[in-house]
């Protein structure tokens, strides 16, 4: 069956994180597929979900987060049934590993880099000794690091090299998946564009599929064959990354691909986005994206939209309806949030609420900070 | 050109590094990291100066210096034909800092999240003893509001930092750096920690402001591909030297310092079909450290077309064009092609 080739299927995913205030949505049916071999870009504005969806994928949403419904498939293994040791046991590390964001601070100051780096394989595949050493020097120079850094403690590498150990440790036990939470972004650019190197060379030559996870679409030009936008908890738009860079059909990718500077043009003012990402607690209804959309329509306030294919690409958005009536609905009467940032803003929940009430005591005490997505 | 607003001429700042016991019996003399090795620079009226490169290149010290928040090791600056380096006094440091702001680059640490926001834009007003009565401080306030676009203020002025979305909140800094009316404001990687979406809107926002409020900023950043759309000369740091200078226009087009057209090569593009490929990234290696700067070019090391004069002798100053310098043996010699970096 063709299927052989499918490491990872997402099937109508919900993870929601239950707090006090209500029910955050962080990720709400997200479904994509993704080949032995190939990578996917995952990219949206903070607390759009796309962390959350990395943390589901290892099956490891923090608490108040649970996953509510729908399936993940990786490699033949149905993630959202595992129990927190059958998932230690089973996926992580072996079938999927991740590197976090601020890969820096995640080793440990006190132990050298090889300690740390042994561990999984100790704990997995009972591999000790010479032999674990052998087989992490054989990673880290993959990763380009000469054998010496194995015996280094990690005060004594550059930023550069640090992220080079983690990759290097979350290929040890050959996954089929390798996450990549914004693997970059504390690093400088000629750095940076090194480790991308190397990532795409890996990729190559090990046969692993990688996820990118970044708000920078700059970067995942480089190395993403597919590409998952993502807002508000939704995937708005999800195909072939060729075709979404020449030509993106949601209006939230639009504006996300023209918030790019270019170096080589002088330009006068950049594009931007106004107001700023929902409250996932009380989301706009209808589409999410309605009150910053540059080309909302009537409609777009009181239905969710579908998931239409336009020219193989999937995008939820009601610009692509085939139903005349939605597609060609009027303009809308409301204000966006291109007239009236704060008109946009109501939807800010919480802050919302706040401000309403005026004449608070100076002496009150702070509010509850917004629950981090 | 007009006078300059700004000017550096040999601006230095050497860390000594304090040494323990065993190390001061050794003699060896003091260790010293060169952060920032003798830079000349002009900043004019309302043309925005970007200093870019490699963490650890000196870039923050530039800023800091300039706002006297560090003493210079040698060197004079001077403001307005002013020489700062000479303001020893607090008044004249103080009187000094309410022409010249500065912005850090975290803006979820660089607010007090015990402080409204009222409280924040305040403090600069008492601080400087201006404005007479609440009222008059509270219209200033209002003021400074309106200008960074938090409208309208008076749902902003009594929320906590917690409730501000990181671009709402980098705008609470700028308008705190605004209340005092400055004429130069030192912004340290403002928008590296925002969202792509949002760090346009807030550089959009910041160049309203240098018409709007006659403001002139010194943007540090490692992000080159800001450079462009914000500023108007572009300074390239290396290991506490200006390897490169000019207008932004000219340096990017046309870069002349190895080190700046590896930078350049490294600048990740949105368009898959340029950049599938490996990129042939020019440089190898790491910034080396501060204490132990090469010899001859400080670049040589690292530089793919280095030849022997360039571990000899410290390169010159060349002028490619008007206005635009590079320190390099072979400035203008060496070709940039991008194409080869596909």
């Amino acid at each position: 069956m063709a299927n052989d080739d499918v490491v990872l299927k997402v099937d109508e995913l919900c993870t929601h994180y239950l707090t006090h205030d209500g029910e955050v949505m962080a990720l709400d049916d997200a479904s994509f597929e993704l080949k032995r071999g190939d990578s996917i870009g995952v990219a949206g504005e903070s607390g759009c979900g796309k962390s959350t969806l990395a943390f589901s994928l290892m099956n490891q949403v923090q608490p108040p987060g649970e996953i509510i419904s729908g399936s993940i498939d990786l490699d033949g293994v149905e993630v959202t049934e595992l129990t927190e040791k059958e998932a230690r046991k089973k996926i992580r590390w072996k079938k999927v590993s991740m590197v976090f964001q601020g890969a820096m601070e995640i080793m440990t100051p006190v132990y050298t880099v090889g300690h740390q780096m042994k561990e999984p394989l100790k704990y997995h595949k009972d591999v000790e000794g010479k032999a674990a050493r052998r087989t992490c020097e054989r990673y880290l120079e993959l990763v380009n690091l000469g054998p010496e850094i194995f015996d280094r403690y990690p005060h004594e590498l550059s930023g550069g090299q640090k992220q080079r150990v983690v990759i290097a440790t979350a290929l040890l036990l050959e996954p089929n998946l390798v996450i990549l939470d914004e693997p970059t972004t504390a690093l400088d650019v000629v750095v940076e564009a090194r480790i991308m190197n190397d990532l795409k060379r890996l990729r190559r030559e090990l046969d692993i599929s990688m996820m990118f996870i970044t708000h920078d679409l700059s970067i995942l030009a480089e190395v993403s064959d597919n590409l998952a936008i993502m807002y508000a908890g939704w995937i708005v738009e999800l195909g072939d990354a060729n075709k979404i860079y020449k030509d993106p059909k949601h209006p939230y990718t639009e504006k996300l691909m023209a918030a790019i500077p270019d170096i080589r043009t002088d330009i006068d003012r950049l594009e931007y986005i106004p107001g700023v990402p929902p409250n996932l607690v009380n989301p706009p209804s209808g589409c999410r994206f309605h009150p910053r959309c540059h080309k909302a329509m009537e409609v777009c306030r009181e239905m969710t939209p579908e998931v239409y294919d336009v020219d193989g690409v999937k995008v939820k958005c009601h610009l692509y309806s085939e139903d005349e009536s939605i597609a060609g609905s009027q303009e809308a009467s409301y204000e966006t949030a291109y007239e009236d940032e704060t008109a946009a803003e109501a939807y800010e929940g919480e802050i919302g609420k706040e401000e309403v009430e005026d004449g608070i005591e100076e002496s009150e005490e702070p509010e509850k900070a917004k629950p981090e997505i | 050109m007009a006078d300059a607003l700004f000017r550096a001429r040999n601006l230095t700042k050497h860390f000594e590094i304090t040494q323990g016991l065993m190390q001061k019996l050794k003699f060896e003399g003091k260790k010293k990291v060169r952060a920032v090795d003798g830079i000349d620079f002009d900043i004019y009226w309302k043309r925005n100066f970007s200093i870019v490169g490699e963490s650890g290149c000196g870039k923050t010290t530039v800023g800091k210096l300039m706002m006297r928040l560090l003493n210079p090791t040698d060197g004079k600056m001077y403001m307005k034909n002013k020489d700062i380096t000479k303001l020893s006094s607090r008044e004249e440091i103080k009187a000094y800092r309410r022409q010249t702001q500065i912005i850090y680059q975290d803006p979820f640490s660089s607010l007090d999240p015990r402080h409204r926001i009222r409280t924040i834009l305040e403090e600069p007003l008492q601080i400087h003893s201006i404005g007479d009565s609440r009222e008059e401080r509270s219209d200033m306030i209002h003021e400074a509001l309106e200008e960074v676009r938090l409208t309208p203020p008076e749902k902003f002025l009594r929320r906590y930092p917690h409730m501000l979305s990181g671009g709402q909140k980098q705008r609470v800094n700028l308008a705190r750096a605004m209340i005092l009316n400055p004429d130069f404001i030192v912004a340290d990687e403002p928008v590296s920690m925002l969202d792509v979406s949002v760090r346009a809107e807030v550089l959009n926002l910041m160049k309203d402001l240098i018409d709007e409020e006659d403001v002139t900023y010194f943007y540090i950043t490692h992000d080159i591909s800001t450079t462009r759309f914000f500023t108007d000369y572009i300074g390239v740091m290396y290991l506490g030297d200006m390897v490169e200078k000019g207008r932004v226009g000219d340096v990017l087009d046309k870069p002349s310092h190895p080190y700046t057209q590896a930078l350049l090569v490294a600048v990740p593009e949105p368009d898959p079909e340029r950049v599938r490929g490996e990129k042939k990234v020019p440089i190898k290696g790491e910034i080396p450290s501060g204490t132990n700067v090469p010899s001859g070019c400080r670049f040589h090391p690292r530089c793919p077309h280095a030849e022997d004069i360039c571990s000899e002798k410290e390169p010159p100053e060349k002028t490619v064009e008007k206005e635009h310098t590079a320190k390099c043996h072979f400035a203008g010699e060496i070709e940039f092609d991008i194409e080869v970096a596909k």
